[in-house]
């Protein structure tokens, strides 16, 4: 089969996996209370459906979509609504959040895990049952998942791609879910093809995951609408852009939708949890997260319920063996460093990832050599040290017109600078810059 | 307490002083060749530049009260370049003029590391060609370099400091005599080894590949600068000579303007050179042709070496270049307005 990939991406030296490749997903129920942001989707935070005091059980849904483009949240916990209130996450804003008192029991919904016939629902009893189950792009920044798969009138997909890339270092928590619940992935996969009877799904696996490739290969070699597609090995084939270009050789920029490209991108985590939603009436409740990295006693992959603290959930793993100088939620190179372990887990976290020796703090940026590593590695084929010229002398428009809103920050430039220049830092403001500036000609326009 | 920073959190383990180091490692074959063709002169030469360099730069920075960078070896590498770019027999002066001309002129004054225009050590072995013409022109003759008893007559060149004949007239070069009226007078074995006069680390083409292949395996270098700049000098020798009614140039003459003078060396290690080419990948691929076209021109029309100056030139043009070679960015609208495809 011909692998499938992307120009330019990076090969970074420290893959990781081997860590936590070989560790069964463990399910673990951990007693303290649990938080639940109300923003931990993109689009409008969601809104409390519970008042202090009330009775929660596993699966139910706390808070309401604010929105269309917005989702709702469901308790990982069983307990009582102890207060309704600013908590810190792991982005370190405080955010409106609802607080569980956890009495330990995880008691469920008496619904909670009963089977359901996918094939006698509506596409619109679909979307609303995975709107209300919470689910979100797991991969990502958490799109609701829902709104991904709302079609405008006379628009359809022909390609639905699952994202089995999980190209970021470190990571195993897909790959341990293609090698354990591939069924799933596929009865998900099928749940969605379902809304769209002209598509074919496409499952990406990169090579270094043979056994994956083969186990769900075999599993859907006679499939008439799915099939498996290798990947090269590289980062970052996971994003969605390149992910969509890897299988179908399509091109979209920042500005498009995957659907621009006749595509829908969803990770295997999501399809899952699409696949629990509609044919196990099981909310968004938990999600798969890698406990890893040199510092942490011991590695594993385990299945947390939302709104649990990073603190208990790597006490639970044995905690660390030493000091670690950084603790990152997410892969090394696009996860968030985390100043404080009391906060939750929300739906697209991850993995802990702590480090003994925080790489970043080993070295001084110094001047821009101009080898051009940064454009042979910017799988936008942007130009690196232009735009961060503009971006540090604060010049957005040239920025723009450098297409800097086209970066994804996927800091595959600030990886290979020999120069140690903290590239994506640069472009991470300066897009931040330039989106607040839109949003304040927006209003100035409306008002 | 637990470091915080935004993403990326892991970095490759490259840095400026090993990509330095690197290049300092794939230039020993080229300078140690010369020292041995050359003997004690060229040894002096190539010390005096590296030390005269990275002193300089270290001096300018202590005094102008700058962050002191010579430790990332960039200053060593200019020394060593332009230590390869002069005669071995020339007065010592001159690479200690050289090199501080390199180091303040051409690099410092711009803003040092990665803002100078042009190459440093070649500004500076321009400065030096166009004020010291004489002496940057004289060449020792070579002795016995493969013959027998050539370790004896090394040992003697290692010993002995005035190499000039006592009337201080140049050795041919097998360049000049081949740009003169015998097109095909150039020995190309001999050539490609290295035996014949030159400066110090131009001479032997087999140290100079090497130096290549120890890059490109290094990922040091990509082979775009050095193969379409060597290649398009002899494509536009050719066509000039056509087009100027020479006739069709012989294959012994193109062989010959590739192995000898300076284009092996300028097209792998000074034309790549990170600072004074493009960041463009197009863009390298037009300032390898222009310093081919440059080249070709100098050599048909003038009387010997222009690899420097073609090399400078084009230095001077990377920001043009880069500006008309900006990459499309991924999957963005060809045309305003238009759509992605």
């Amino acid at each position: 089969m011909k692998r499938g990939t992307f120009k330019h991406g990076i090969h970074p030296h420290e893959d990781g996996k081997a860590f936590s490749k070989d560790a069964a997903i463990q399910c673990i129920y951990p007693q303290g209370e649990a938080v639940y942001p109300m923003a931990q989707h993109i689009g409008a935070p969601a809104q409390p459906v519970v008042a202090v005091g009330d009775t929660v059980l596993v699966g139910q849904m706390i808070a309401q979509p604010g929105g269309f483009v917005s989702t709702a949240i469901c308790s990982g916990v069983s307990g009582t609504v102890k207060a309704i209130e600013q908590r810190n996450t792991v982005s370190g804003r405080p955010m409106l959040s609802v607080v569980i008192d956890n009495d330990g029991q995880y008691t469920p919904l008496p619904t909670l895990g009963q089977p359901r016939e996918a094939e006698g629902l509506t596409n619109q009893e679909i979307l609303d049952i995975i709107r209300d189950a919470g689910v979100v792009g797991q991969g990502g920044a958490g799109f609701p998942t829902h709104v991904k798969l709302t079609m405008k009138p006379g628009v359809a997909p022909d390609t639905i791609i699952v994202n089995g890339a999980e190209c970021e270092p470190y990571l195993t928590s897909d790959y341990r879910l293609m090698l354990e619940q591939p069924q799933m992935i596929i009865d998900g996969l099928k749940v969605v093809l379902q809304l769209f009877p002209e598509a074919q799904g496409v499952i990406g696996i990169e090579d270094n995951k043979p056994e994956a490739i083969r186990l769900i290969g075999d599993m859907v070699k006679d499939e008439p609408r799915i099939r498996i597609q290798r990947l090269k090995t590289k980062y970052p084939q996971g994003g969605e852009r390149m992910l969509i270009k890897a299988i179908t050789g399509r091109e979209i920029y920042s500005g498009c939708l995957p659907i621009d490209a006749g595509c829908v991108v969803m990770n295997v985590s999501t399809i899952c949890a699409i696949y629990a939603a509609v044919c196990q009436q099981t909310p968004l409740i938990a999600t798969v997260m890698t406990i890893t990295g040199d510092a942490v006693a011991k590695v594993a992959n385990l299945r947390v319920p939302i709104g649990v603290s990073f603190r208990e959930v790597l006490d639970m793993t044995g905690g660390l063996k030493c000091e670690a100088e950084k603790i990152i939620s997410g892969g090394p190179l696009m996860g968030v460093a985390m100043t404080d372990l009391d906060v939750p887990v929300i739906k697209t976290s991850a993995s802990i990832l702590a480090m003994v020796r925080d790489e970043v703090a080993m070295w001084e940026p110094t001047a821009c050599i101009r080898c051009g590593r940064c454009v042979v590695a910017c799988p936008e084929k942007l130009v690196p040290p232009m735009m961060a010229h503009a971006a540090d002398g604060g010049d957005l428009k040239e920025y723009e017109r450098l297409n800097g809103m086209e970066c994804m920050e996927c800091g595959c430039c600030t990886y290979v600078c020999p120069a140690k220049r903290r590239l994506t830092q640069s472009f991470k403001f300066a897009r931040a810059s330039v989106m607040a500036e839109r949003r304040k000609n927006a209003a100035k326009k409306e008002g | 307490m637990m470091n915080a920073s935004t993403s990326p959190h892991i970095r490759s383990s490259l840095s400026t002083a090993t990509v330095m180091r690197d290049v300092a490692i794939a230039l020993m074959p080229a300078l140690l060749f010369g020292v041995f063709v050359f003997g004690l002169r060229a040894l002096v030469v190539i010390l005096l530049c590296a030390v005269t360099c990275v002193l300089t730069e270290w001096l300018y920075q202590r005094l102008m009260k700058l962050p002191v960078t010579v430790a990332d070896g960039s200053a060593l590498v200019t020394g060593l370049i332009l230590a390869m770019n002069l005669p071995a027999s020339v007065p010592v002066y001159l690479p200690i003029l050289g090199s501080v001309f390199a180091i303040i002129v051409v690099k410092q004054v711009f803003g040092g590391i990665g803002q100078n225009v042009m190459n440093p050590a070649l500004g500076a072995r321009c400065f030096l060609l166009l004020s010291y013409g004489k002496a940057m022109g004289t060449f020792q003759p070579v002795g016995n370099v493969f013959g027998a008893g050539a370790f004896d007559a090394f040992i003697d060149r290692m010993t002995t400091w005035n190499v000039l004949p006592a009337d201080g007239a140049s050795a041919a070069t097998p360049l000049t005599g081949m740009l003169g009226e015998d097109k095909t007078s150039v020995d190309l074995l001999q050539a490609f080894l290295g035996n014949h006069s030159g400066c110090i680390g131009e001479v032997s083409a087999v140290a100079i590949l090497l130096g290549f292949v120890y890059m490109m395996w290094r990922s040091v270098i990509s082979w775009r600068i050095p193969t379409l700049y060597v290649g398009s000098t002899v494509v536009f020798v050719f066509l000039v000579n056509l087009l100027l009614g020479n006739g069709v140039t012989g294959w012994h003459e193109l062989a010959s303007h590739v192995l000898t003078g300076g284009l092996l060396a300028g097209a792998v290690f000074m034309a790549t050179d990170y600072v004074t080419s493009p960041i463009t990948p197009v863009g390298q691929v037009v300032y390898a042709l222009l310093i081919g076209l440059l080249t070709a021109l100098f050599r048909v029309f003038g009387a010997a070496e222009g690899v420097s100056f073609a090399i400078i030139i084009a230095n001077c043009v990377v920001p043009l270049i880069e500006k008309v070679t900006m990459p499309h960015a991924f999957g963005t609208p060809r045309k305003k307005g238009g759509k992605a495809k």
